[in-house]
């Protein structure tokens, strides 16, 4: 029988008090993984979208505002882009292509994009990736009043080919805002995993033309995706220098991921909040593994004086009280990569739903290796104070009384 | 170190105080001569609050001496460390004691598996051997709390035995089974002893227990301190 039976045994009597010690291990574990994973994952997630294009012209503003607007479909549109400025940019030299957006509409609260089929037909949302149809639909015709539905929202809203909606305006629902116009969903995109999965396109014109909206500014865009060609590495330099620095009508946001970078290093402080609350947790749940082994010593003491008896060192006992710690400290920390994976599962179904981003909660991140080494490091540790109780353990007076 | 022809045990001015609460220093044992041969069984006869069961852990190594020499098979146990003496115990003593002292987490297999985990190394067949012997073969797998108080006693013998001692204590082996328990558990000590070729050495207050040894000695003669004790 070796140490790691007396161990196995000595937790196997202590049952009840080792799976709730290993639980709140389990719980700050999974906590710690989730907190983590999010937070590296999102980052590398979302400075990573970037729609297939180098930068994104709007109206003078953030260049933040610019970019979740157009990017991810979120927030308002700083302002308008006149049409020529539009021209202008699509004929730079520089530029491979140029793809305008226009925002506004909703349906039901899902944004309503107008854009022209560029982009879908020439621009990739990830390399080597274009965005693909389900059997059965079509992109849309520019000239008619046709949808084509992102996947999710054509699995939120149950649209499929053949249906008809009519656009709200503004970008909330407000019911009694409805346009006229009646549209007719051609096309549902394939799942991207990007923002683009949140919305609904129809032609560029649908959107600056929809009744009610401001007949001056019919061929305005809301911002303009663009494609720098790959052969001027300067191009984006001198294109921001133009418009940011020479210019004071318009900003462009260049390069999208390192705007989206920019916003994670403002909220840095957040994240070290939240690692803090988490490794907070962990702290509490590795002292409670102390308290459980320190408060259980008295009643123990006769045990350990038994295995002194018997020949064990001084050295043995205090090892099967440190062993005992992080083997409880090791349980809890596997249990936590279950109530990590249901965690997990809810951040990323809700962060999907908010941003159309999907993170991969099963991909490798060191945080995986070194959670567990820290934990079980950690629960070691917090056998210490307990085990040199067990060192200090006198055989003969608890074995029994003095004679 | 090592002596031919020496017996098995062999003290010499033994001493240990311990203090008391209030602060004085308390003789427990002073014991000036004492040896026993190797297969011997002695009881020693003497009432609680003697020194007994201190005298023992001496021999066991669990104390070590204030003075005096402790020898056991040549070498001198008295001068060992601790991590010597409790390595020396593991290979070297069985222990059984009145309150049995069996671990409640572990099965009677395993209580005794670990009487010789420390010393020679777990022997699942001999444990198991040693369970048929004092007649738990069918209580291998069992909990001590599953078990008679006589049970109980006989999973200690077993345990005591398993390292292959040369010399067993026995602490009021009997002091917690009925008559007919206590019998029973006085004749498998005794027999397993003999058996294993181990020396036994049994402290009790009780008559009858001491009745059943053909040499048995006063712990209140041998040990000094009592006496002293007393006359003050």
């Amino acid at each position: 029988m070796n140490i790691f039976s007396i161990v196995f045994r000595s937790l196997r009597q202590h049952a009840l008090s080792t799976a709730v010690t290993a639980a709140s291990v389990a719980l700050a574990g999974g906590l710690l993984l989730t907190v983590w994973v999010v937070k590296t994952q999102s980052q590398a997630s979302f400075t990573g979208v970037n729609a297939g294009f180098d930068a994104v012209l709007g109206a003078r503003g953030s260049k933040l505002q610019l970019v979740l607007n157009s990017v991810f479909h979120l927030e308002a549109s700083p302002g308008n882009v006149a049409r020529q400025d539009f021209l202008d940019i699509q004929n730079n030299p520089d530029v491979e292509f140029a793809v305008p957006l226009a925002v506004g509409d909703n349906f039901h609260g899902w944004r309503i994009v107008g854009t022209t089929p560029d982009l879908f037909q020439k621009s990739a949302y990830a390399p080597g990736k274009k965005f693909e149809l389900r059997p059965g639909g079509n992109w849309f015709d520019p000239a008619r009043r046709a949808a084509v539905v992102g996947s999710f929202v054509a699995e939120k809203m149950k649209l499929k080919v053949g249906d008809k909606f009519h656009p709200f305006h503004g970008l909330v629902f407000d019911e009694q805002k409805q346009h006229a116009e009646t549209y007719i969903v051609v096309g549902v995109l394939k799942p991207s995993n990007t923002p683009a999965d949140r919305v609904i396109w129809i032609p560029l014109e649908g959107v600056q033309r929809m009744s009610g909206h401001n007949p001056d500014a019919d061929t305005e865009v809301s911002a303009v995706l663009v494609k720098l060609k790959a052969g001027n590495p300067l191009a984006g330099f001198q294109l921001d220098t133009f418009y940011n620095k020479q210019g004071n009508r318009l900003t462009f946001a260049w390069p999208i991921g390192r705007v989206i970078a920019e916003l994670f290093d403002k909220i840095v402080w957040f994240d070290r909040v939240l690692t803090l609350v988490a490794w907070l947790v962990a702290l509490v749940a590795t002292s409670s593994i102390l308290a459980s082994i320190y408060n259980s010593m008295n009643e123990r003491r006769r045990e350990l004086a038994i295995l002194r008896a018997l020949g064990a060192r001084r050295a043995i006992v205090f090892a099967v009280i440190v062993i005992e710690a992080a083997t409880i400290s090791a349980v809890g920390v596997i249990v936590g990569f279950g109530f990590y994976a249901g965690l997990i599962l809810i951040v990323t179904q809700i962060i999907r739903s908010q941003t159309g981003v999907v993170l991969e909660p099963s991909a490798f991140n060191p945080v995986m290796l070194w959670e567990p080494a820290a934990f079980v490091l950690l629960g070691a540790l917090a056998g210490i104070v307990p085990a040199i109780k067990a060192y200090r353990t006198d055989v003969a007076q608890n074995l029994t009384s003095q004679t | 170190m090592k002596e031919t022809n020496s017996p098995l045990l062999q003290i010499r001015g033994l001493q240990k105080s311990f203090v008391a609460p209030d602060g004085t220093w308390h003789r427990i044992v002073d014991v000036s001569e004492f040896s026993l041969t190797a297969g011997a069984q002695l009881a020693l006869a003497g009432e609680s609050g003697s020194g007994k069961t201190t005298f023992l852990n001496l021999i066991a190594g669990i104390l070590k001496p204030d003075a005096g020499m402790i020898r056991f098979n040549g070498a001198l146990l008295s001068e060992f460390s601790e991590p010597q003496r409790d390595r020396f115990r593991a290979h070297n003593i069985g222990y059984i004691f009145q309150t049995f002292n069996l671990l409640q987490g572990f099965t009677c297999l395993e209580n005794v598996l670990l009487g010789m985990s420390f010393g020679p190394g777990a022997d699942r067949v001999l444990a198991g051997n040693l369970l048929i012997r004092v007649g738990l073969g069918d209580r291998l797998h069992h909990r001590p709390s599953q078990l008679s108080t006589g049970q109980q006693q006989r999973v200690a013998v077993a345990r005591a035995l398993a390292n292959r001692p040369k010399l067993v204590l026995a602490d009021e082996p009997t002091g917690n089974l009925d008559c007919e328990n206590s019998r029973a558990a006085l004749g498998l000590i005794r027999e397993a002893c003999r058996e294993n070729a181990a020396a036994l050495l049994l402290v009790s207050h009780d008559a009858e227990v001491l009745g059943q040894f053909e040499n048995t000695q006063d712990f209140h003669k041998l040990n000094q301190a009592v006496a002293a004790e007393a006359a003050t």
